[in-house]
């Protein structure tokens, strides 16, 4: 069986994606909106206060308790980032009609549920409860300081903000902490309406029911959701490369260094920069962990990774304060061994095969279904996980050189010890 | 092989022994493109001391990672680059009581498997290759230890217990993994890593008399003696009743531990387990009145929750995450585990958490990690792990009740902090 999409209503797509070998169904709704400084935040902050209750279920007891009769369905509120949009919404899981162990069928009231928490959220005087957007802004707040816990990520984070500052890309997906402390609940409520009524739709449904029957629940589910004109999503816009890199060093009491370096591709053949950039530090056979961990010891980590719509290859490892230099000469080297086409034949086809290998397991996973189809409609792209596949196996090694050889330093990033001199 | 039908879950597995001691468990899955091997040692973190050729040995904190660091390393290269060539994606990890490698692939099964049996059974070793993997698991350490999340838990176990070995940090420090040598290496390999002490999972759509024929043309012929371990001796009570840190975190973090009674292996060590599951969701779970009133308190946040766990000699029960004041947290956990335990259970909830626990197991057997990892537990400790819709047929609201009362008190808690800068 193969997936469809359906318009359900304006801008509310359903994508549908048949599958009887998973024990529970998946069905998620995505908001799309543009990622910008001044409304991420906000739009961050919508799903969580949604998530708190709804006009039938308005506390999260009476919430939980129906959750937990549906056999312990899950409904999950979301915030993503996907290329320059920010997609907001919720995932909801739940058994499979086939496995309920009293044959009750669950996707009907998982939708009505769902279709509830987006449409029907708790009010008071035509506003959002004022304790639920308090406590979440609180909780959003937190989340966004938080990012600081996990020195991996946060370097990672870093890196793109320094790099893409001023772009679109460089905003984090749950905006910045300053705009979130200030939001008001008149702005969450307005943001709200703008959302539902305004922002793509973006409808998924992954288990063993029929379409029709998919359409019909979440149809019904979303009857009062107030649609209006949906204006086309702008454009990623791709990362300009920088004439001389840029160079930023922050100091924290860590016992490890994290390097960050940011790549800009001048290349547009994508199949051919995956190919690349795989080769240079996507798996465990790249050059990156074959040559700074394996054959130097600088790292337990380092590994690059592509942002296709940005045009970014971004590299992160974890090494000693004292070993910058080292890595990050190392780390040159390997990339320009890329450009050079300096290449076996077992690196090419163990590229090609984990990237074919990853392609092929998609349909395995319910979650990366729906991450593989939302990232798909965000960016507008219309290659199937197949046709990935088939482009990554046309790639040349010509082809790989010249896109390679567009890479260009842009950013580089340490996060260094309070007392070591790097 | 035999065959055997789990209907109220869908799956089917073929087992066998082999002659030389191995269990082997193939889970049919005929509708994915993936297949998932998983290759495991009952050798972890925890099995530092032990008997070989009746000598007690005492090894280094760290060995059993090390070592699996060092597995991959084979005569003619180094198997991770074997398996990446086939387009298999390989790993391994190490928790407490079990070390696991495995490899997952769309193409070239039957190539990728007998890669990872030979790569785990066969040793290849020399000091060189040791000493240069010093660099790259001391990183790992440093990663560790700026992971908050793991400070507050290594905290935990180390105020929890005086000797169990459980608490002893997998990846050892960077000052113990120093005394790791070729020698014991090969010393722990003969010991743990012999047909008789670990098992075989297949998950995907193969054959499951291949998989059989295939272990037995690559794996020792016989198994070596069982290796007695020594977890420690463990007084009852607590080693500390708080710890505290302080480290580059934007909120405080903690979690309170419980030291609970040990249970043996057998198919009770599954219904345990699930009692204990059970107990944490009713009295701190998503939907528990604790939950929601914290919550809206603004005491905790969605970092908040809780988990039984078992090991050899060793369980626990744990709750956690960030908060403001993580004491009146740990206080108001405590307080509700005594009115449960004093008051009973709310049987509509009671009834409530039962349908949704039996939901999340349901829902991890989408995951052929999780459905390995459980049979391959299951096989170490006694049980078959893909019974619990039995298990959880015998479990009375007064057990869950019971767990509370007796293993969530006071005297057996103890509190670990991680405070900001």
């Amino acid at each position: 069986m193969k997936e469809t999409r359906t318009k359900l209503a304006e801008g509310v797509h359903l994508t549908c994606m048949p599958a009887r070998k998973f024990k529970t169904d998946l069905l998620s709704a995505q908001f799309m909106t543009p990622i910008r400084e001044e409304t991420a935040a906000v739009q961050a902050l919508l799903p969580a206060v949604l998530r708190r209750g709804c006009a039938r279920c308005p506390d999260m007891g009476a919430l939980g308790a129906e959750l937990d009769r549906l056999y312990g369905a899950e409904l999950d509120y979301t915030v993503r980032k996907k290329g320059e949009r920010q997609c907001v919404g919720f995932v909801a899981s739940l058994i499979d009609d086939a496995f309920t162990p009293g044959g009750e069928k669950l996707l009907e009231p998982v939708a009505e549920l769902l279709g509830q928490v987006i449409c029907n959220p708790a009010m008071k005087n035509g506003r959002f409860l004022p304790e639920y957007v308090d406590s979440e802004r609180t909780n959003l707040v937190d989340a966004i300081r938080s990012i600081l816990n996990d020195k991996r990520d946060y370097a990672d984070l870093r890196l793109l903000q320094e790099m893409c500052a001023g772009e679109a890309y460089g905003v984090s997906r749950f905006g910045d902490e300053k705009a979130a402390e200030a939001l008001t609940g008149e702005q969450v409520y307005g943001a709200y309406l703008k959302m539902i009524s305004a922002a793509p739709l973006e409808l998924f449904y992954c288990g063993g029911a029929e379409p029709a029957r998919v359409a019909d629940a979440l149809s019904k589910a979303l009857s009062v959701l107030p649609r209006t004109t949906v204006a086309p999503l702008p454009k990623t816009l791709r990362h300009t490369a920088r004439a001389e890199a840029l160079r930023i060093t922050d100091a924290m009491d860590v016992t490890q260094g994290k390097l960050g370096m940011g790549f800009a591709c001048g290349s547009d053949d994508f199949s051919a920069l995956l190919m690349g950039n795989t080769l240079f530090g996507g798996s465990s056979n790249s050059k990156l962990f074959m040559n700074v961990r394996e054959k130097l010891s600088l790292c337990y980590y380092a590994s690059s990774q592509l942002h296709r719509e940005k045009g970014v290859i971004t590299v992160s490892s974890g090494i000693e304060f004292e070993n910058f230099q080292r890595a990050y000469g190392e780390i040159l080297i390997q990339l320009k061994a890329v450009q050079d086409g300096a290449l076996d034949d077992w690196e090419l086809e163990g590229a090609r095969s984990t990237l074919c290998n990853a392609y092929a397991t998609i349909g395995d996973s319910q979650g990366k279904l729906e991450n593989f189809w939302l990232g798909r409609m965000a960016s507008g792209r219309e290659d199937t996980p197949e046709e990935l596949a088939a482009g990554v196996r046309a790639v040349t090694p010509e082809r790989i050189r010249e896109a390679m050889g567009s890479v260009s330093l842009d950013t580089v990033y340490f996060l260094k010890g309070e007392e070591a001199g790097a | 092989m035999k065959k055997e039908l789990y209907q109220r879950i869908g799956e089917t597995v073929c087992r066998e022994v082999l002659p030389n001691g191995l269990p082997i468990n193939v889970v049919y899955k005929p509708d994915f493109a993936r297949s998932y091997a998983f290759f495991a040692t009952r050798y972890g973190g925890m099995d530092t001391r032990f008997q070989l050729n009746g000598t007690w040995m005492d090894t280094p904190a760290g060995i059993a990672h090390y070592l699996e660091h060092k597995m991959f390393d084979t005569e003619e290269g180094n198997a991770l680059q074997d398996l990446a060539k086939n387009g298999a994606e390989p790993n391994a990890f190490t928790s407490n009581a079990m070390t696991g490698y495995y490899f997952d692939s769309t193409e070239k099964f039957e190539e990728n498997l007998k890669i990872l049996l030979s790569f785990v059974s066969i040793p290849y070793f020399t000091d060189e290759s040791v000493e240069k993997e010093q660099g790259i698991i001391s990183q790992e350490i440093r990663m560790i230890e700026d992971n908050p999340d793991w400070q507050v838990y290594a905290g935990m176990m180390g105020a929890l217990y005086h000797n169990n070995t459980a608490k002893t940090h997998i990846a050892g420090s960077v000052e113990s993994i120093r005394e790791i040598t070729a020698k014991t290496l090969y010393d722990c390999h003969k010991a743990f890593y012999t047909p008789g002490n670990m098992v075989l999972t297949v998950v995907g759509n193969v054959d499951a008399e291949r998989v059989k024929e295939i272990a037995a043309s690559i794996l020792p012929k016989e198994s070596g003696p069982a290796i007695p371990r020594d977890h420690g001796e463990e007084p009852a009570g607590v080693a500390q009743r708080e710890v505290s840190r302080r480290m580059e975190v934007s909120m405080p973090q903690f979690l309170l531990g419980f030291k609970c009674t040990p249970t043996a292996q057998g198919e009770d060590f599954l219904r345990r387990s699930l009692i204990g599951g059970m107990a944490s969701d009713l009295l701190l779970g998503d939907s528990s009145p604790l939950y929601q009133r914290l919550y809206e308190q603004g005491l905790i946040n969605g970092s908040f929750g809780g988990a039984f766990e078992m090991m050899p000699d060793t369980a626990y029960f744990y709750a956690g995450g960030d908060s403001r004041d993580v004491g009146a947290v740990a206080e108001e956990i405590k307080k509700e585990a005594r009115r449960l335990a004093a008051e009973g259970l709310d049987h509509d909830f009671y009834e409530r958490v039962r349908k949704a626990a039996f939901g999340t197991m349901l829902r991890s057997m989408n995951s052929f990690e999780s459905i390995a990892v459980s049979l391959t537990e299951g096989h170490f400790a006694g049980y078959d792990a893909l019974r619990f819709p039995e298990a959880f047929d015998g479990i009375t609201e007064e057990d869950v009740r019971a767990f509370i009362r007796d293993e969530l008190t006071e005297d057996r808690a103890a509190m670990s902090v991680i405070q900001p800068k």
